[in-house]
């Protein structure tokens, strides 16, 4: 076994491309660099590539062209099991057949490892996913929560440099999810390997991960922290799939501003044509009338379709008509507007608060 | 086949007073079977093994001459020893094309059970003949034997040629519980295996082929068991020197008369197959019963 070194959990993906048959692309050219350590998420929607591109790094995909290195070393020829990844599968992928300890054993038993250094290591590693006294059990007896433990504990107890996880925890529910998050994230800060997470919860991406790569048919839409994908999306699709967006598909005015089915607004950077208007919900005020509305804000009349209060904060679903749809996030105490579905409002937000996105990022 | 609970569903709550009615009246909906069991399968075999011990006179006499005349027992351990090589070479040619299948496409999936089912179809004796003319001195057979070197070879006549034939009639009973198995092998388990560094053979062999044995042993067994009782076959294809236990039964019932003896035969072949059930049983214990959900509540799972 090789002792991973500080660059050891490095991975790099080159013009990555996946085509089945002659069919179309799966995976279009993907290009990442995946430091040592970084927990990085491969976020979209079902059929986006991401799954692709995780068995590609895993192995269980051939590699139509492009590269991979793992610590600068190139292992696309390799089988999975010379790989040394772990890997976490949604439906935990167990073995009915052997117990909880036999299942930890078991990459350790592939790796010829002494068998007192076996049982070390899974009373270690059990210890560490909170399962103590559980390896006499077998799968099936155990709660789908526990069968994942089980299962991270498998992934990381031959001590790989890096964990392939394939949303592990879309099986599960809610509340379960949440702790199962927080195991993840203790895990990740303990073992300080690389994790590349792939799902399609954009909650669950944005609390765990250092870094997200958005994938949309195929491709990466945009990398960056979850901070830096929410205050600058860059595309529509990334606007819309990650968090709540109030998006308004005018044009950029010539000599600056933007105009909207005759809303003329204020736009700090001239953008070429092409390009959407976001508004992220907690941005957005309300005012009943006109003269509510400071001076230099940008505003939008539109309907209010549905309230929702939810004790920390108030959620309003607006309408802006022309088939344009969005929501306010408001402190539960707010005022102004008077408030009922049904109602005209006026929505308004500092121009400094709004990005302008591409429809298309190809172009 | 085990009953199978998956892991997802919810244990459904006992049901409350109004279904007690439905419930008494169930049992009722079993008479006519029990009643025709009883009439033409337990009673008939009751006699069987009463006369076993009777007739011609009280004792175990039938029993010891089944063990000391010298004849019977060579061919009970005939019927024994071609039970055990259908079976046998049912496993390994139904192993991998029940595998296949679990592979296949589903048009390649439905064409492969034709296939199997084809001779399942058809008449035992058409089947039988089939192989009769295939097999005779001259035959198709002969004559491929002959391209490959093994010059005039008699199949026609042999136990051979009985259990080539039997082999392929009892394909169905091993490639179906087989696939039934096989099928409900989540797949995944493979890659888990291999992302857990055992190479592609090593996760068969430690993960699979365990996973699979229920559905062999299910197999296995009824095969042999069938195989066991064949009359035809050996009747048509075989020759009075070779005859199968089924053969001297008949000729004991039918022709000598002899009632206890050929009881004592039946009873003998009945133990047998009990204990390779109870045999079989074991293999596909509880934890084989446990894989079977868990691989049905993966499939649910997604």
């Amino acid at each position: 076994m090789t002792t991973p070194t500080s660059d050891g959990g490095r991975i790099e993906l080159t013009s990555l491309c996946k085509r089945y048959g002659s069919g179309p692309l799966v995976v279009d050219d993907v290009t990442l660099d995946i430091a040592s350590g970084e927990f990085l998420t491969l976020l979209g929607p079902s059929g986006s590539g991401k799954t692709t591109t995780l068995n590609m790094i895993a192995g269980f995909t051939d590699v139509t062209s492009g590269g991979i290195r793992l610590g600068g070393r190139d292992i696309a020829p390799l089988p999975p099991h010379k790989r040394n990844f772990g890997m976490v599968f949604q439906n935990y992928a167990l073995f009915p057949h052997m117990t909880v300890a036999q299942n930890i054993a078991f990459p350790l038993r592939e790796r010829r490892v002494p068998k007192a250094e076996i049982a070390r290591r899974v009373a270690e590693v059990l210890e560490l996913v909170d399962l103590t006294g559980m390896d006499g059990r077998r799968p099936d007896e155990l709660s789908g929560g526990q069968q994942q433990r089980v299962a991270l504990a498998r992934a990381v107890v031959f001590s790989p440099s890096v964990l392939l996880l394939d949303e592990p925890l879309s099986a599960l529910d809610r509340k379960l999810r949440q702790s199962l998050q927080q195991e993840i994230k203790r895990l990740h800060q303990e073992l300080k390997l690389t994790f590349v997470f792939v799902t399609h919860d954009q909650d669950e991406a944005m609390s765990l991960s250092d870094r997200i790569a958005v994938f949309n048919d195929g491709r990466i839409e945009k990398v960056g922290t979850p901070a830096d994908l929410y205050r600058n999306p860059g595309t529509r699709f990334v606007a819309r799939f990650l968090g709540e967006s109030n998006l308004f598909d005018g044009s950029p005015r010539p000599g600056g501003g933007y105009e909207w089915h005759g809303c003329k607004w204020a736009a700090d950077d001239s953008a070429p044509p092409g390009h959407d208007l976001v508004v992220r919900p907690e941005r957005l005020r309300l005012a009943g009338t006109p003269g509510e509305v400071p001076e230099r804000a940008n505003r939008v009349p539109a309907t209010v379709t549905g309230l929702y209060f939810q004790g920390t904060h108030q959620r309003v679903e607006l309408d802006y008509g022309h088939g344009s749809t969005g929501s306010a996030v408001l402190p539960p105490d707010a005022t102004g507007a008077e408030l009922r579905p049904g109602g005209g409002v006026i929505a308004y937000w500092d121009p400094g608060h709004q990005v302008l996105v591409t429809r298309d990022p190809r172009t | 086949m085990p009953a199978i609970t998956t892991a997802a569903a919810p244990e459904a709550p006992p049901s409350p007073a109004p279904g007690g009615r439905r419930r008494a009246a169930g049992p009722l909906l079993l008479l006519p079977a029990l009643v025709a069991l009883t009439l033409f399968f337990v009673l008939p075999l009751l006699s069987i093994l009463l006369d076993s011990f009777t007739d011609p006179e009280p004792g175990l006499g039938n029993y010891a001459s089944l063990f000391t005349d010298g004849y019977t027992l060579r061919v009970l351990g005939r019927t024994l020893l071609v039970a055990l090589v259908v079976t046998v070479a049912g496993v390994t040619l139904a192993y991998p094309y029940a595998y296949m299948m679990t592979l296949a496409g589903q048009t390649a999936r439905a064409v492969m059970i034709t296939v199997v089912l084809v001779p399942f179809w058809t008449s035992m004796l058409a089947r039988n003949f089939a192989w009769m003319v295939l097999m005779q001195d001259g035959g198709v057979v002969q004559g491929l034997l002959g391209l490959v070197g093994l010059g005039e070879v008699t199949l026609l006549g042999t136990t051979t040629a009985v259990a080539i034939s039997m082999t392929q009639v009892l394909l169905p009973f091993m490639v179906l519980p087989m696939f039934s198995v096989m099928q409900q092998i989540d797949r995944r388990l493979l890659l888990a295996g291999q992302s857990l560094g055992a190479s592609r053979l090593a996760t068969f062999r430690k993960v699979y082929f365990p996973l699979s044995l229920p559905g062999v042993a299910a197999g296995a067994s009824l095969v042999f068991v069938l195989a066991l009782g064949f009359y035809v076959t050996p009747a048509l294809l075989g020759s009075p020197q070779s005859s199968l236990i089924a053969q001297v039964i008949s000729v004991r019932t039918r022709e000598l008369l002899d009632f206890g003896g050929a009881g004592a035969m039946g009873v003998f072949m009945l133990v047998v197959t009990l204990a390779v059930l109870a045999a079989s049983r074991r293999l596909t214990g509880p934890g084989a019963a446990a894989g079977a959900a868990h691989a049905i509540a993966g499939r649910n799972d997604r």
